[in-house]
């Protein structure tokens, strides 16, 4: 009971301190409203303003057709270029997409001999070599159909159809993406430091001694942290979600808001309590900094948040199974985009409890070491 | 005429403000040259600022100032005459380099003034000699006590041998001998040289009476000048310390309940604390060496000793803060661990740092500490009103801690330790940094506590002036206890005048018998016949080495920082290198076949053969491949109708179904330009065509994935991470040091020596050039050797790029450091500064080809845009010098324009 009430008090002690700390207090705002907005508008993942040039050895009606049918926002104009630059073109990266329209190739399509055309594609450029490269092989295949059944070469129509559909983001707008996986970043990243400078700035101030020569055990201290450190987060998120993501972004959420928050609650035990780790580990403000990067970078970048699991070696992939990051980010794409309910995410959630519970109880033991050892 | 009466110094109405608080008001004074002058009066009231305006380390803000016949703001004249003043910030050795010995130390400040090597080792022996610090020649400035720091910082102040010498309290916090030695240095040094003027600005007016002449300020104010002589008999007064309080105007005192009870406490009944044999190593430094002492109920017990000297470490253990390395440690009676919990309920403490929460009001600190000890509600209230009323905050108590002055913080801290009625009071040099009148103000509370109350204080200081009115004193010295007793027993058993005598005459004899420092010997005259005539005031490679010399030294010595910048770029590419991918490869896949036909198998094995998909469970309904979208268990799936094959049979048209996972849009569209792969492929697969209608005419598009045949993205992220890495951490790095130095204080150095700003930066900025091509060197190996990506095109493009590369973006860091104020600042401001415009303008995601508007603006700004060409072009292009030329040209441009950048952003002198 006693340990409940210091706790408590401690904890509101902790919120006090991050109220009035503008920086932090500023960062956290920062990071569930301004960054979410530019991360839903950047334009990282794909294809927009494609650089490319055009060599058009044809001349004919088909190619012209062919030039034109490259459209805002996923290409710019086509730069017609003579075929000698090719090669140098690309290697400046002037250009990311070369396609070459052979001489005759209209005449040959229509006299049913082999018609074939080159793409050439800077594949440098990842995420729009990729993306870009099939559709330009859509936009031709369009053009090359749609001009021949009008030059009556009368083709039998396809006799079978796939009708490709994008579950749950129909139009695959990437801003739905980045603005949520944003959020996870910034839970993670946010809950670090601010576990973290609370135990620095406290034994920076001396009153971390003073804490400790009172009838409060560390127990109490790094809890209070721990619960007044995620509150914080947890609030700022179910804003953010709801203000940010789903009023201003106009991001359809379909799954339960409450159940996300539940878990990001179960998360924050294991986000907060490596940053109370790196507290006890490190001397400084500046030391803290460095040793963040080194721990939230590795935990953000390999969570699937950016590249999914399966993009990863093997070994890999089932090493981070034992990363709570993981599993968050997997519950979180699974209730928000997907709608998925409490059964099918209760299991990792359960992990996320229990990997968080470790660490906090490490956490904990260290703290008290490093604090008695001070 | 006599150089005694030129005077050193002239300032005409000089003002100075920080923020809304005055420091300097209106200040009009001529300082006499030749002479050992005083800057007296107590904390805050502008002796620090005025000092560093002498020196030329801060800015005049408003009125006249000559130094050494010249005036300080002129920048000319500031170069000149500053190889002529030596200046010792305040706070001991503040421009000293913690981690550097004493003799690098004393090395670094002469490298500074443009001396050749003998001449430093000369003079270093000479200074090391004079002062005593020989036999501690090589340890860390760090790790000594505080007299030898002072002596340290004198020695790097003496190593040029100035004509001014500016020291801001030299002695405080430091024990009586150290004291009594350093100003005997100080006098042997004015003897060898008459012309030196020495100002020294001190907070204990017991040191006054030594000056020639003074300088009393107060609030900003310079109240009387004048020799010692001239101003007690101004104010007949019997001591200095008298005619400087009879100048004060007097205070409102709203509190006062007189003097409390002087009788002595009451002896007997058990003893509070015991200490036996009390030992508390750190490694191999002994902080407490075998203490052992008694403090009754009721009594005021002192502990006196400079800083350092392992008053903090023995508090400590008696607060159960530390474990004692070896000897018994009793609280109440109990051993102190085992005391736990209850024995913390009897205990105030309060620390030198005060400990109050800055961003809570005097009510709620109050309040906070009566909670966590448990006071009923009723109670905390009482005891919090009480706590108000006896220690005067009424005014205050809805004010933030951190706004308070420090004299009412005190008494808060005080105010917060009793606030649950301790029994045992422990306090740590409670009085630090606190006016005298503050002080007297406290030590009646504590007498009040002591003598009304009943409490046992334990109480620690350097002030002499404060242990005499403990009831009992335990001198310490090097964690050693020298001698315990009342303060008259002290002084009587050794025959001396004063407390204070008392106590040197124990710490010469702790001396005497071989731990103590080092007898002073007087020295004779350093070699001074070529001083100054080499020195180029603009630009020096001797002093920019010096800076080389000196951060290197830092850097090896500082493990944390170190292995960050030797390793942090390695690791953080393997991370990213793994983390960062597009490639998309084994999707999972399901299919619901209605049909079940050998036409819809035929359809499907087009899928199953792909290396792109990997199929999982079939699907039993549409419910299920619901579920298991929304479950992430499959990427995508294939329904296929039923009458699938009987339709195709007949030639009739049919439509497959496919769904794709849309919670990650990049991938979802991939996986359905793969679906309509298989689909083409199934399309024009001959074997289908033997049952069909010839084929109507379509064209062939052929996919030449230029550089990178199998479209595998390592080959163009590991080329791309080189460069992010080699912007990320070679930024910070250099960005920390600089701003290190800010916050540490040793920036002052660049101020007030002849250290120009470009010789500063780019010093500094060598070693962390050399530590980026170090990281280049693994990053090119992990490329090699875990990623596989081998370097197709011209290595020396490569490494001269990213020689030219590392040196703008230091550069990059350098312009950072200029506006950030704290190392944290710095870190995260460098850390989004380098990852926005990377990852975002510089052509590592979306290809520089396809930026518009401002993200293009904000690229070609950026020097990442013209190496990653340089690093993609020689890695994955295979290109040569010749194709990247116009890159490199562009990339050291970015060079002069960045330093330059930065060194017109520096300040010369602080604001």
């Amino acid at each position: 009971m006693t340990a409940l009430a210091n706790i408590f008090w401690l904890g509101t002690k902790e919120l006090r301190s991050f109220l009035r700390d503008y920086v932090l207090l500023g960062l956290v705002v920062y990071s569930f409203s301004l960054a979410i907005i530019a991360q839903a508008q950047s334009s990282s993942q794909e294809l927009r303003n494609a650089a490319i040039a055009i060599v058009d050895e044809d001349g004919s009606t088909l190619s012209r057709r062919i030039t034109q049918a490259f459209l805002p926002p996923y290409f710019k104009a086509p730069v017609p270029i003579a075929e000698r630059d090719i090669v140098p073109a690309l290697n400046a990266g002037r250009y990311t997409f070369v396609l070459d329209i052979p001489p005759r190739f209209e005449s040959d399509l229509l006299g049913r001999r082999p018609a074939r055309l080159q793409l050439d594609v800077d594949a440098t450029a990842m995420v729009q070599a990729g993306l870009g490269a099939s559709y330009v092989q859509q936009i031709v295949a369009d053009e090359v159909a749609g001009f021949v059944s009008r030059a009556g070469a009368a083709p039998t129509p396809t006799p079978v159809e796939l009708i490709a559909r994008i579950a749950f983001n129909p139009n695959a707008e990437t801003g739905w993406f980045t603005s949520v996986m944003g959020i996870l970043n910034s839970v993670t990243m946010l809950a670090i430091i601010l576990a973290g400078a609370a135990v620095v700035r406290e034994r920076e101030r001396g009153t971390l001694e003073h804490l400790l020569v009172m009838p409060v055990t560390p127990f109490e201290i790094a809890m209070a942290k721990v619960w007044a450190n995620g509150l914080v987060i947890l609030v700022a998120v179910g804003l953010s979600l709801t203000l940010v993501v789903r009023g201003l972004l106009h991001v359809p959420i379909s799954g339960s808001i409450p159940l996300f928050l539940a878990g990001t609650a179960a998360y924050l035990f294991f986000a907060t309590s490596i940053g109370l780790f790196l507290g006890t580990v490190a001397r400084s403000m500046p030391q803290l900094g460095l040793l963040y990067l080194l721990i939230y970078l590795p935990l953000a970048m390999l969570s699937g948040s950016n590249t999914p699991l399966e993009s990863m070696p093997p070994w890999l992939a089932t090493l981070l199974q034992a990363s709570p990051t993981v599993h968050f980010v997997a519950f979180a794409q699974a209730i928000l985009y997907r709608g998925a309910g409490f059964e099918a995410v209760w299991t990792r959630i359960v992990v996320v409890s229990g990997i968080g519970a470790l660490f906090v109880a490490a956490a904990i033991l260290r703290f008290r070491k490093a604090t008695a050892l001070s | 005429m006599e150089p005694q009466d030129l005077a050193v110094a002239r300032v005409e109405r000089l003002s100075h403000r920080y923020g809304r608080t005055v420091a300097l008001g209106d200040v009009t004074l001529a300082i006499p040259g030749g002479r050992l002058v005083g800057l007296i009066g107590p904390d805050g009231v502008g002796k620090s600022t005025l000092l560093a305006i002498l020196a030329g380390a801060r800015r005049v803000q408003a009125g006249r100032v000559r130094v050494l016949d010249g005036d300080i703001t002129d920048a000319r004249h500031r170069a000149a005459v500053c190889p002529q003043i030596a200046y010792m910030p305040q706070g001991l050795g503040r421009n000293l380099y913690s981690s550097l010995s004493v003799r690098e130390n004393i090395d670094v400040f002469g490298r500074l003034f443009g001396q050749e090597r003998p001449e430093r080792d000369a003079r270093i022996a000479e200074l090391l000699a004079g002062t005593g610090l020989a036999p501690f020649a090589d340890r860390p400035a760090g790790k000594l006590s505080g007299g030898m720091r002072q002596k340290l910082g004198l020695c790097c102040s003496l190593i040029h041998d100035p004509d001014l010498l500016i020291l801001d309290e030299p002695t405080t916090g430091v024990d009586p001998l150290s004291r009594r030695q350093f100003w005997e240095l100080i006098g042997r040094i004015r003897d060898r040289r008459r012309a030196m003027s020495v100002l020294v600005a001190t907070a204990y007016m017991q040191e006054a009476e030594r000056f020639d002449w003074l300088v009393a300020m107060n609030d900003g104010r310079v109240v009387a000048t004048g020799s010692p002589d001239s101003l007690r008999r101004r104010n007949r007064a019997a001591s200095v310390e008298a005619a400087f309080a009879a100048m004060l105007p007097p205070v409102a005192r709203p509190f006062s309940q007189g003097p409390a009870d002087p009788a002595p406490a009451p002896a007997g009944g058990r003893p509070i604390i015991t200490a036996r044999g009390l030992t508390r190593r750190f490694g191999d430094f002994t902080a407490v060496d075998r203490v052992s002492f008694e403090i009754m109920p009721g009594e005021i017990f002192g502990f006196v000793g400079s800083n350092g000297c392992g008053k903090t470490t023995t508090m400590k253990v008696l607060t159960g803060l530390l474990p004692p390395s070896e000897g018994e440690a009793l609280l109440f009676g109990k051993p102190v661990a085992a005391g736990g919990i209850e024995a913390r309920r009897r205990v105030g403490y309060m620390s030198q740092s005060f400990s109050l929460y800055g961003e809570l009001t005097v009510r709620q600190n109050l309040a906070l500490h009566a909670r966590l000890f448990h006071l009923p509600a009723d109670v905390r209230r009482a005891r919090v009103a009480e706590c108000i009323a006896q220690f005067d905050l009424a005014r205050h108590v809805d004010q933030r801690a951190e706004d308070l002055p420090l004299g009412i913080r005190q008494r808060l801290a005080l105010a917060v330790a009793v606030v649950h009625a301790p029994e045992l009071l422990i306090l740590d040099e409670p009085t630090s940094g606190v006016d005298p009148r503050a002080r007297d103000r406290f030590w009646e509370l504590l007498l009040d506590l002591a003598r009304r109350q009943g409490v046992t204080i334990f109480v620690s200081t350097h002030f002499m002036g404060e242990a005499e009115r403990c009831d009992r004193l335990a001198l310490m010295d090097s964690g050693r206890v020298l001698a315990i007793d009342t303060p008259d027993g002290l002084v009587r058993s050794c025959g001396a005048a004063t407390l204070e005598d008392a106590f040197v005459t124990h710490l010469e004899k702790a001396a005497a018998s071989g731990a103590g420092p080092a007898p002073v010997e007087a020295a004779g005259d350093p070699p001074r016949e070529t001083r100054q005539a080499r020195i180029s005031a603009w630009f020096s490679l001797r002093r920019l080495l010096a800076c080389t010399v000196r951060e290197a030294l830092e850097l090896a010595r500082d493990r944390i920082r170190l292995a960050f910048a030797v390793l942090g770029s390695t690791f953080l590419m393997l991370v990213f290198g793994f983390g960062i991918s597009t490639d998309v490869n084994s999707v999972a896949f399901a299919a619901l076949d209605h049909d079940r036909s050998h036409e819809s198998r035929a359809y499907l094995e087009g899928l199953r053969g792909s290396r792109y998909f990997v199929e999982k469970a079939p699907l039993s309904s549409f419910g299920d491949l619901e579920r298991r979208l929304a479950r992430g268990d499959i990427a995508a799936a294939i329904e296929i109708p039923p009458g699938f094959g009987r339709d195709l049979a007949r030639g009739r048209p049919t439509a497959v179904a496919g769904w794709v996972d849309g919670a990650r849009p990049f991938f979802a569209q991939t996986i359905r330009g793969y679906l309509s792969g298989v689909h083409r492929l199934y399309l024009s697969d001959p074997r289908r065509h033997s049952t069909q209608a010839a084929p109507y005419p379509q064209a062939q598009l052929d996919i030449r994935f230029k550089y990178n045949q199998d479209f595998d993205s390592i080959f163009a992220m590991v080329p791309a991470q080189i460069a992010l890495q080699l912007a990320l951490i070679p930024a910070i790095m250099m960005a920390l040091a600089v701003v290190r130095e800010k916050e540490l204080g040793s920036i002052t150095n660049l101020y007030v020596t002849p250290l120009t700003r470009l010789e500063f930066l780019l010093g500094k900025q060598l070693p962390y050039i050399a530590l980026a091509m170090v990281n280049f060197a693994f990053m090119f190996l992990l490329a090699q050797v875990v990623f596989r990506v081998p370097l197709k095109g011209s290595a020396a493009a490569l490494i001269l790029g990213t020689l030219i590369y590392v040196t703008a973006t230091t550069a990059y860091g350098m312009l950072i450091s200029t506006f950030a104020r704290t190392q944290i600042a710095a870190l995260f401001g460098t850390a989004i500064l380098t990852v926005l415009p990377a990852t975002m303008f510089a052509g590592m995601l979306v290809p520089v080809s396809a930026l518009t508007g401002m993200g293009r603006v904000l690229g070609r700004l950026f020097p990442m845009s013209y190496y990653l060409p340089v690093s993609l072009g020689t890695f994955t292009k295979g290109l040569g010098l010749a194709d990247l030329a116009g890159s490199l040209a562009i990339l050291a441009a970015f060079i002069p324009i960045l330093t330059g950048a930065a060194l017109l952003m520096m300040p010369r002198q602080e604001s």
